[in-house]
């Protein structure tokens, strides 16, 4: 936890209220994000018990699982998911937008531009937690190798069509949520956590009640009080008054509500399946439905106050204006989603169950690009999240007190003036290290020359008050000619302000293709003797 | 160093542990298998100071006389570096390639003073050459050239799996050199996805390679000539403890003494333990503080600022003379960047700018007789695992060639038995042995024996 947090963290034990530790919205939202409320059932992993799922915040779907082992019913849910999401997801895969992308060309191996559909808009997935993004990839994972009986007539247990398709895109939501700065599927707690700094562990930051409690406390009372009573205050029958934001549910809920109803609608089945005449049947069937809709009740109990605070959240994050490169990685949102349309429409099969070595190394390479850039780009758009890497050392701000030009040596001189900071931050700046700063939404390195002192370089602090005069030498950006474009060099009395991480990431090697893995890695994917998978799958593998 | 890999050094007294001897009889048996053994690879495990460095520049050379050109493969452009400045020290004829990055100030400018080492951004412009050295990162973009039939693969426990596949198709079999007791490679970003994976990319390289090449030979450097005889039983019990090795030096071959005498103060008080032990820990009362803890690193600063003023001079089987102690030999190192650069502030204000302070993955691989740690948990509320990684301690504990002197908070080990180890256990993956928790005890115990408690 940086120094900042911690600060905000203490200012916000002591005030009783949440802390912003942003200024902007450093993360896209939609203007229409399907939010998905899942329960799961305890002790199997897996088995869905119900969700709140739509577009529309006063009018959810609730789907309901009435015995969540039943694997027809489980389909049933699943089908009826499908029915919801892959409509939502459809209507972003049409409008197109041409962009220009790099290819190799395979006939002469160069790299040239082409221009393909982009998709203007992608879909986002908005789900109340952490575990319901995992639970998004579980599903994922336990739908996208099911055979309809379209694809295999001869497969034991067919799922029902476009259950697989929803499986490959639950996957695709759930993979890409992996990469930092995405935002195709996010959960709420994560999104508030990053803008607000709250009076608890960052453990407890994941209870979506407790979060909200201490971000917009209801009336008056403290936010700590209220984050107390959300985790733990309970009705007279023992039941949370604020329902876990799941998939997990409440362990007491589990015992005294949810078993009872579900064997009551188990045995209302048994009774229905026994009946021996019509008349029997209508009545049976009758208390079937009645012990159906308290299952559905109960979950639509559990699930509606997390749906409230799912948008409640939405609406306190939408306050905040949205940050300058938000767009930017919305747009590499864009390109996933119109990368994974486009796999899905040419016939390519569903996503493997583990990467091969060199997809995981390319994955693992982007994602890391990602980071440091999602630090950086958070960084240039947000004073407060600057002001933590300048109390960090990343970064310092101050004001120029002096240019002096100078050329860089060689046949043809280059301007290379030496500008002088002073600075209250106190940078850690290593001999001849590389800062840059924003110039036009473009990066402008130089380079550490010293500290100054009132006889040129000396420690660094003349006047003994705790500013630093900093000496910088600018590198790049400033034109061809033998003068620096206007502009393009700080001037006497202007505000900068310098970091000392890159503002862009720098792709990485290539890698070879996949057929072509090394000896060291095991050789090509699919060797008979390859080394086995920790985790094989077994005949009871069922997800 | 050299002496040590004499393979005439056999021999010596029956009965007698002769350090000489058994790193020569390892380094024949490395040089035995990398020369003419059949298998594709050969990995070789290096505690801290157990000629490493000497023993990549060897079998390069034996590899490159015997007319078999080689790329070596390294971690960072330092080594690099060093690696070429070490070739040709050894062997000054000999043409050596020098592959770099299309940045400004790319290598060490020593460089440019070498006849025969060829620099270039470009591997096809070092065809031909009997070596050709560069960092991983660099390689990883060589396209299109006739693959090498020998590589050297340089501190391999610290390079990436996902590092060593970019490269792996350059060459046909390779000499894995590493320490795996020093820190294991990290990402910036979560891959608990692969873990397990034989081939998970943030592991490191020798991981990889031995869970598809289980039959490749492995060898270990017995001796460390690095470390005095007071560290190497420590750092081998507390992060060898299945592979243990020796020091090349015994009790008494190594003297650090001062020539003005204590002032009775803590830092004072604690060099001289050290001096004596080769151990020694400065305690500062209980309490917790922000990383870059003021009292903490003044107390470092201190100790350092004492070191130089005290005339210290070392005696080592090195020389005949004792070598004086200066700033040049003398490091500090931390676990986090904000405290090395606390540290060399506080060291600025004392005057001392010319000591290394730096991060224990930046220490890696370097030498010092003499060495001030800020211990890792010193101040803290938790025990992270980050902190607790036993190649961070372990780094730290074994830089140096006489002394090492720990600064830290007193409640350690109550903080080591509030937070034991709560990693998850996955799928797959070989549980290291020892964990964190048991080597940070190991190592408090011992310096414990060398305590001086100071409120400065």
């Amino acid at each position: 936890m940086s120094l900042i947090t911690t600060l905000a963290r203490l200012e916000a034990v002591s005030s009783g209220r949440a802390r912003p530790v942003a200024t902007v919205r450093h993360r896209h939202l939609s203007e229409r994000p399907l939010v998905f409320v899942p329960l799961t059932t305890a002790g199997e992993a897996g088995a869905p018990l119900g969700a709140l799922v739509g577009t529309d915040r006063h009018a959810p779907r609730l789907l309901v699982v009435p015995q969540p082992r039943d694997r027809d019913l489980r389909f049933a849910f699943l089908a009826e998911l499908a029915d919801i999401v892959l409509p939502y997801v459809d209507a972003y895969t049409d409008t197109v937008e041409a962009a220009e992308r790099t290819e190799t060309d395979p006939e002469t191996g160069k790299r040239v531009k082409v221009v393909v559909d982009l998709c203007a808009d992608a879909p986002q997935l908005i789900v109340p937690s952490r575990a319901g993004v995992d639970f998004v990839r579980l599903l994922g994972r336990s739908m996208r190798f099911r055979r309809t009986a379209e694809q295999d007539p001869d497969t034991p247990h067919p799922a029902p069509p476009r259950v697989p398709l929803l499986g490959r895109w639950l996957t695709h939501f759930g993979e890409r949520a992996r990469m930092p700065g995405s935002s195709l599927l996010l959960a709420v707690t994560d999104l508030l956590a990053r803008h607000w700094a709250t009076g608890q562990s960052s453990v407890e930051d994941q209870h979506l009640g407790s979060l909200l409690a201490w971000i917009d406390p209801p009336g008056d009372e403290p936010g700590d009080v209220a984050a107390h009573r959300a985790e733990l205050a309970r009705d007279a029958d023992g039941q949370l008054l604020c329902p876990p934001a799941g998939p997990a549910t409440d362990p007491a809920f589990d015992n005294k509500l949810l078993a009872p109803a579900i064997e009551a609608y188990d045995r209302a089945r048994s009774a229905l399946a026994a009946a021996e005449d019509g008349l029997e049947a209508d009545d049976r069937f009758g208390a079937l439905t009645a012990a159906e809709q308290r299952v559905r009740d109960l979950v639509e109990s559990r699930t509606r106050p997390t749906w409230d605070a799912v948008w409640h959240g939405l609406d306190l994050l939408r306050a905040l204006p949205e940050g300058a490169h938000v767009p930017d990685r919305w747009t590499r949102d864009r390109w996933s989603f119109t990368a994974h349309r486009d796999r899905i429409t040419a016939g390519e099969p569903p996503q493997p169950r583990v990467d091969d070595a060199v997809t995981a190394a390319n994955k693992l390479a982007a994602r890391e690009r990602e980071q440091a850039r999602l630090d950086a780009q958070e960084a240039l758009d947000d004073p407060l999240v600057m002001a933590g890497r300048r109390l960090a050392g990343e970064a310092f701000a101050g004001e120029v007190t002096d240019v002096v030009m100078a050329y860089s040596e060689g046949r043809r001189p280059s301007p290379r003036p030496l500008v002088t900071v002073r600075t209250e931050d106190l940078p850690h700046l290593g001999e001849r290290a590389k800062v840059y700063r924003s110039l036009g939404g473009k990066p402008q390195a130089a380079e550490f020359v010293g500290h100054a002192g009132r006889d040129g370089i000396g420690t660094g602090d003349p006047d003994g008050d705790g500013n630093v005069l900093v000496v910088l030498r600018v590198l790049d950006k400033m034109g061809r000619g033998k003068e620096p474009e206007p502009g393009s060099v700080p001037e006497k009395g202007d505000r900068v302000c310098f970091t000392l991480f890159e503002h862009d990431q720098r792709g990485g090697a290539k890698l070879p293709d996949p057929e072509e893995t090394p000896w060291t890695h095991g050789g090509p994917p699919g060797d008979p003797e390859a080394v086995p998978l920790p985790d094989p799958l077994t005949e009871e593998d069922v997800l | 160093m050299t002496t040590a890999l004499d393979p005439h050094a056999e021999g010596g007294v029956p009965g007698v542990f002769d350090p000489g001897a058994a790193a020569g009889r390892a380094t024949e048996a490395i040089l035995r298998d990398t020369l003419h053994g059949t298998h594709r690879g050969v990995v070789v495990d290096s505690p801290p100071g157990a000629g490493k460095s000497t023993l990549v520049v060897r079998a390069a050379l034996e590899l490159a006389a015997a007319g078999r050109p080689l790329m070596i493969v390294a971690q960072t452009n330092a080594q690099v570096d060093d690696l070429v400045l070490r070739l040709a020290e050894k062997d000054a004829d000999l043409p050596v390639g020098r592959l770099h990055s299309s940045d400004s100030d790319p290598y060490d400018k020593a460089l440019d003073g070498l006849p025969n080492v060829r620099k270039s951004t470009k591997a096809a412009d070092l065809a031909g050459l009997d070596i050709v050295v560069s960092t991983a990162a660099k390689w990883a973009h060589v396209k299109g050239v006739e693959p090498w039939r020998h590589a050297i693969v340089d501190e391999a426990y610290q390079m990436r799996s996902d590092a060593l596949l970019a490269v792996a198709g350059l060459f046909e079999r390779a000499l894995f050199v590493g320490d795996p007791g020093q820190l294991d490679p990290f990402s910036i970003v979560g891959s608990e996805q692969w873990a397990g994976l034989s081939y998970d990319p943030s592991a490191s390289a020798v991981t990889t390679l031995l869970a598809h090449n289980p039959e490749l030979p492995q060898h270990r450097l017995p001796v460390s000539w690095r470390l005095p005889a007071s560290a190497a039983p420590l750092v081998s019990d507390a992060f060898y403890p299945y592979t243990p090795f020796r020091s090349g030096t015994g009790h008494g071959d190594r003297r650090l003494a001062f020539t003005v005498p204590s002032d009775g103060s803590g830092p004072d008080r604690v060099i001289d333990e050290a001096a004596e032990a080769g151990w020694g820990l400065l305690e500062l009362p209980a309490r917790h503080t922000p990383r870059t803890d003021p009292e903490a690193v003044r107390a470092v600063a201190q100790v350092v600022r004492r070191l130089l003023d005290r005339g210290g001079a070392a005696v080592s089987e090195r020389s005949e003379e004792p070598v004086p102690l200066t700033a040049g030999r003398i490091a500090v190192g931390t676990a986090h960047r904000d405290q090395a650069a606390s540290v060399r502030t506080a060291l600025a204000g004392l005057g001392v700018t010319d000591v290394v302070v730096d991060t224990a993955n930046r220490l890696q691989g370097r030498e010092y007789d003499v060495t001030v740690v800020l211990h890792p948990l010193s101040g803290r509320p938790d025990a992270t695992a980050f902190h607790l990684e036993t190649g961070r301690l372990c780094v730290l504990a074994s830089r140096h060639r006489h002394a090492c002197i720990v600064v830290c908070r007193e409640g350690v080990s109550q903080l080591l038995d509030d937070h034991p180890s709560t990693e998850p256990v996955q799928l797959g993956v070989t549980v290291k042995f020892p964990d964190g928790w048991e080597a940070n005890h190991a190592v408090l115990a011992r310096l414990s024996e060398h305590r001086v408690a100071w409120r400065p």
